[in-house]
Order: structure tokens, then C-alpha cells, then sequence
């Protein structure tokens, strides 16, 4: 009887712990919806949406969200441009090409970049490669959206090459056999049955990185500069939303002001599209998960 | 020349673009910290890390930040490990297949893809203002517990997972409770996964500089905190600050403090890949 009211209080407080993941999701969408409700009495969804200023710590305040949007997209999409080709042609090279021995070397150490802290990176992209990009771009801007999103796309290689080279490794070895057994290549074998065949991983591994692209703070926050613009530009200063949101955190503003209010407002709008992101990659993972016998 | 032929050198090629894709993006690496080391190794003796923050570059110290590191890390680990633990054995060994079961996983996966900076945004309006912790940190490290849960969980879940079901039932069998099971059985023969994840959750924690900045981490703390409730500030929002400032000589110093930070990180992602091979080596099922 004893034993069995202790197993039982263990297991509720197990259950609890669970509960605090969900207590989290809760918290954030709270936090979120609250402050950026008491952001949206004081400016309308129209101007957020549609305006294409952002100054809202300067005398004339306008709140249109665009510009850290096409900052945040800018550096995202540079960021990609290098990770992806990279990434994939790595994942292709770890698992159809390289000997296990080789493999197993590689891949662990490839997996460093991604544990190094952002801010290390943010050194990198500022002290590094931003005077390199100037000795080929004379014109280019000290802070730059080019600098960081090329060291971002360098940091989330291993977020493609890792799980995309998992969803490769994860196709059955009797596709590949049945390749070389028609005469195939490697080359052949890898792009017109494997990645085929592994689409939806790596699908859901691209889809990952391009939210922790989105989501990345500290490079940008170092090495792309704080002017919200609405450019395409890469060469000159701009913001995104999480640079922002630093910039801000960094000042003295006042709790409950407006410009208090922006940092949740502009949060929401990140977390909106990185879980849009998230839950189609879970959704694609469900959905197109390949079934061999 | 035949098709053949010219399948078999395009193979080749790709073989080649495959070793140098990969070995590019691990020269940059390398590159990369053998700058680091050129400009900051000198800089690095005794008194840079026991001299409190200063305007003057070669006078500042990063004593203030790595005691607040060591702080955040204890802190973040003592909430963090108990809690994912928990919960990643409760997934795994009590919760039923159904709706709870399974919106507890989507939403854990939801979590880990919550860019960080929005834990930030969390931890400065529920520990911040409605628990009135400050920019303490407690409230810091309650964030950063909050950040690292979900890669705890996971990693739980996958080691307790690995442990065969003979191992259940021969506990069973020998009457033992379904608690005394997992206490002594389960728990030891998966510590080596779960320790895994926590160290690699923990080297993630230590890393992070965003969520404690929008929480309120100060650049400039005068001295070491001595106790949880104390302002604090960490290595990497010192390198932050110093990489900000124009002159050289902070650059120095950020690079300074980045080989320590670096250093850190790296050691305990070494110990988390001993660990797994040597776990992973002992035992076989």
C-alpha cells in the first residue's frame, strides 16, 4: 500500500516535469500575444504590415515591420545560398562516397561548426571577413548584410550536411545495390535514387536551417548593422528582427512605453514564422516518411 | 569518348568536389581559430583573468564574466538536468500513446526550433516582472534552463529508449515496482546517453548571449556576483561589448576571451563524444 501511493506520487511528479514544456509554449505565446495586443492599441496592423519605415526609437516614430523583414529574409537567403550547395554536396560525399572510416572522422568534426557560440562568429564575420569583402568590394559598408549571412551560412552547414546525410544513410542499401546492379555510377546512383529517396529528410533538414537562419541573432546583431531598410541590397547596413530586438534589450527603455512594446511586437513576428517553419517540416516528416520493408 | 567513360570521370569529380566541400568548410574552421589564437593568445596570462571589466583595454580582465559563466552554468544545470530527466523518463516509461502523449511531443519539438532570443523575451516578463527576479541571475539561468530543456528531453528519451525490454521484464519479474525498475536498472544502463545530452545542452547554455541580453545581463558588472540574485554578466556578453568598441585593443581582448570561451565549449563537447563511444563500446546487448 505504502509502495504504491510512493509510485504514485513519483509518477505524477515525473507527469509535472513533462507539464513545464507545455507551461513554456504557453508562457511564450502568452507573453508574446499579450504585449503585442497593447502594441496593436497603439499602432494598427495595417501600418505594421504595410508601412515601410521602422524607427520607432527615433523622434518621428513609424512601425512598419518590412524593412527588419526583408533584413532578416536578406541575410537568411545569403546564408542558404551558401549552406545548402555546400551542405548537400557534403551529405552526398559522407554517404555515398567516403569510406566509413573517413566518415566517421568527418562528420563529428564537421558537427564543431555548429557548437561554436554565435558570438564567436559575429567576431569572425566583423574582424574577418568584412575587411576581406572590402579588398574585392571597395564600396561595401563596414556592417553589411553579405559579411554575416555568408559566416551564417558557413555556421548551419552541419544543421543540412548531418541531417540530410542521416536521411540518406536511412534508405535501405538494397535501392543502392539494385542501381549499381543496372550499371550506375556513384554519381548516378546518388542523385536519381538516393536523394530522391531521401527527399523528404533532407526537404525537413533545409527547412530547419532556414529557421535557425531566421532565428539567429548574435552575427547579425555584430556584423550587418542596425538600420532597418527595406533593401535587397547586401552591401549596406540593415537590421533584422532579432537585431532589434538586441539593440533595444541593450538600451535603457522604459517598461510599458511603446518602444518597450516593439520588442514583443517584432518577437511575435519571428516566432510566427519560425513555427509556420517548424510545423511544416513536422508535418512533411509525418506526412512523407518513406516506408521500406 | 564513350558515355561511359564520361560517367565514370564525371563520378570522379563529384568524389573530389565531395572531399573538397567537406574539407573547406573544415579549413575554414580552422583558419578561423588559428586567427583567433594569433590575436588573442598573447594577450592571455593570469591577470586578464583576474582583472575586473575597465575603459582601458589592457587594464580589463574577464574575471566578472567567467565567475558569472560559472555561475550560469551551475545554476542552469542544478534546474535544467533534474527537470529534462524527469520528463524525458516520464515520456518514455509512464505516458500512454494518446492525445497527451502526443501533443507533449509536438509541442517539445516545437520548443527546440523556438529561436532563442524569444526565450529572452519569456524570461524578462514572467521571471523578470511577474516572479520580480530582476535581471538577476536566477532569472537568467531560469531562461537558459528553459532554452536547454528540450534538448535534454530528447536526448533522455533516446538513451532510455535503447535499453533492451529483456532488462524490464527480468526486473519484473523479480518483483521489483515499475519506480525500482527505472531507479536501478534503467537509469544506470542509459546514464551514458543522458549524460551525453546533458553536457552538450549545457555547452549550448554557456554559448548563449542573445536570451540573457534581452533579460538584462549587464556588459559592464563592477564585480563578481556572490549569490543568486545578484546583476551579472557572462563571457560571451563581454565579448559582445568588446567587439562593439573601436579600438584595437578591446579586439584583443575579445579574442582573448574567446579562446577561453572556446575552450570551454570544445572541452565539453570532447567529453560528450568520449563519452558516447565509451558507452557506446561497453555495452552490447
Amino acid at each position: 500500500m505504502n509502495r504504491k501511493k510512493k509510485e504514485k506520487i513519483i509518477e505524477l511528479m515525473l507527469k509535472l516535469s513533462g507539464l513545464i514544456t507545455v507551461l513554456t509554449t504557453i508562457g511564450i505565446i502568452w507573453v508574446l500575444f499579450s504585449e503585442s495586443f497593447s502594441f496593436f492599441k497603439e499602432v494598427s496592423l495595417v501600418e505594421f504590415l504595410t508601412d515601410d519605415q521602422w524607427t520607432p526609437l527615433f523622434a518621428n516614430k513609424r512601425f512598419g515591420i518590412m524593412p527588419l523583414i526583408s533584413g532578416t529574409l536578406l541575410t537568411t537567403t545569403i546564408a542558404l545560398s551558401v549552406a545548402l550547395p555546400l551542405g548537400l554536396t557534403i551529405a552526398v560525399y559522407l554517404s555515398e562516397y567516403a569510406p566509413n572510416k573517413v566518415r566517421d572522422v568527418l562528420k563529428p568534426l564537421l558537427e564543431i561548426l555548429a557548437a561554436v557560440p554565435t558570438v564567436v562568429y559575429g567576431f569572425f564575420a566583423l574582424m574577418v571577413v568584412t575587411p576581406f569583402l572590402k579588398t574585392i568590394f571597395p564600396n561595401i559598408s563596414g556592417f553589411n548584410a553579405l559579411s554575416a549571412g555568408l559566416v551564417m551560412g558557413i555556421m548551419i552547414i552541419p544543421f543540412v550536411s548531418s541531417l540530410s546525410e542521416d536521411a540518406l544513410r536511412a534508405v535501405p542499401k538494397s535501392l543502392r545495390e539494385a542501381s549499381y546492379g543496372l550499371g550506375a555510377t556513384r554519381l548516378q546512383t546518388s542523385f536519381r535514387v538516393m536523394v530522391p529517396a531521401a527527399s523528404s529528410g533532407i526537404v525537413v533538414s533545409v527547412i530547419l536551417a532556414f529557421s535557425r537562419a531566421i532565428g539567429e541573432t548574435m552575427i547579425v546583431a555584430i556584423a550587418a548593422g542596425q538600420q532597418p531598410r527595406l533593401t535587397f541590397d547586401p552591401f549596406v547596413p540593415i537590421e533584422t528582427i532579432t537585431a532589434y530586438i538586441v539593440q533595444v534589450s541593450l538600451g535603457d527603455v522604459p517598461h510599458g512605453s511603446l518602444e518597450y512594446k516593439t520588442i514583443f511586437a517584432a518577437g511575435m513576428t519571428l516566432f510566427v514564422f519560425t513555427f509556420l517553419l517548424n510545423n511544416l517540416s513536422f508535418w512533411i516528416r509525418k506526412k512523407f516518411r518513406e516506408e521500406y520493408e | 569518348m564513350s558515355k561511359g567513360k564520361i560517367n565514370r570521370i564525371k563520378d570522379k569529380a563529384f568524389g573530389i568536389l565531395g572531399l573538397v566541400a567537406t574539407l573547406s568548410g573544415l579549413i575554414i574552421l580552422a583558419f578561423f581559430i588559428g586567427q583567433i589564437l594569433y590575436e588573442g593568445l598573447s594577450r592571455l596570462d593570469l591577470d586578464f583573468m583576474k582583472d575586473l571589466p575597465s575603459r582601458k583595454p589592457e587594464k580589463a580582465g574577464i574575471f566578472t564574466a567567467w565567475v558569472g559563466t560559472l555561475w550560469v552554468l551551475v545554476m542552469t544545470t542544478l534546474f535544467a538536468f533534474p527537470l529534462g530527466v524527469s520528463a524525458g523518463i516520464y515520456l518514455e516509461e509512464y505516458a500512454k500513446k494518446g492525445k497527451f502523449s502526443d501533443l507533449l511531443e509536438i509541442n517539445i519539438s516545437n520548443l527546440a526550433g523556438v529561436p532563442s532570443i524569444i526565450y529572452g523575451l519569456l524570461g524578462l516578463e514572467i521571471f523578470g516582472r511577474v516572479m520580480n527576479l530582476g535581471n538577476s541571475l536566477l532569472a537568467g539561468s531560469f531562461t537558459l534552463a528553459l532554452l536547454i530543456l528540450p534538448i535534454i528531453i530528447v536526448a533522455t528519451r533516446e538513451a532510455v529508449r535503447a535499453v533492451p525490454n529483456t532488462l524490464r521484464m527480468a526486473s519484473y519479474g523479480l518483483g521489483a515496482s515499475k519506480w525500482q525498475t527505472i531507479w536501478n536498472q534503467i537509469l544506470p544502463a542509459s546514464m551514458g546517453g543522458i549524460f551525453t545530452g546533458v553536457i552538450l545542452a549545457i555547452s549550448r547554455a554557456v554559448g548563449e548571449t542573445a536570451p540573457l541580453i534581452v533579460v538584462g545581463a549587464l556588459a559592464y558588472v563592477p564585480f563578481a556576483p556572490s549569490g543568486p540574485m545578484d546583476e551579472f554578466t557572462v563571457l560571451p556578453i563581454q565579448i559582445f561589448n568588446w567587439i562593439s568598441r573601436p579600438q584595437h585593443g578591446f579586439a584583443v581582448n575579445a579574442a582573448a576571451a574567446i579562446i577561453i570561451l572556446l575552450g570551454i565549449t570544445f572541452i565539453m563537447n570532447g567529453i560528450a563524444v568520449y563519452l558516447r563511444n565509451r558507452w557506446q563500446k561497453k555495452i552490447n546487448w
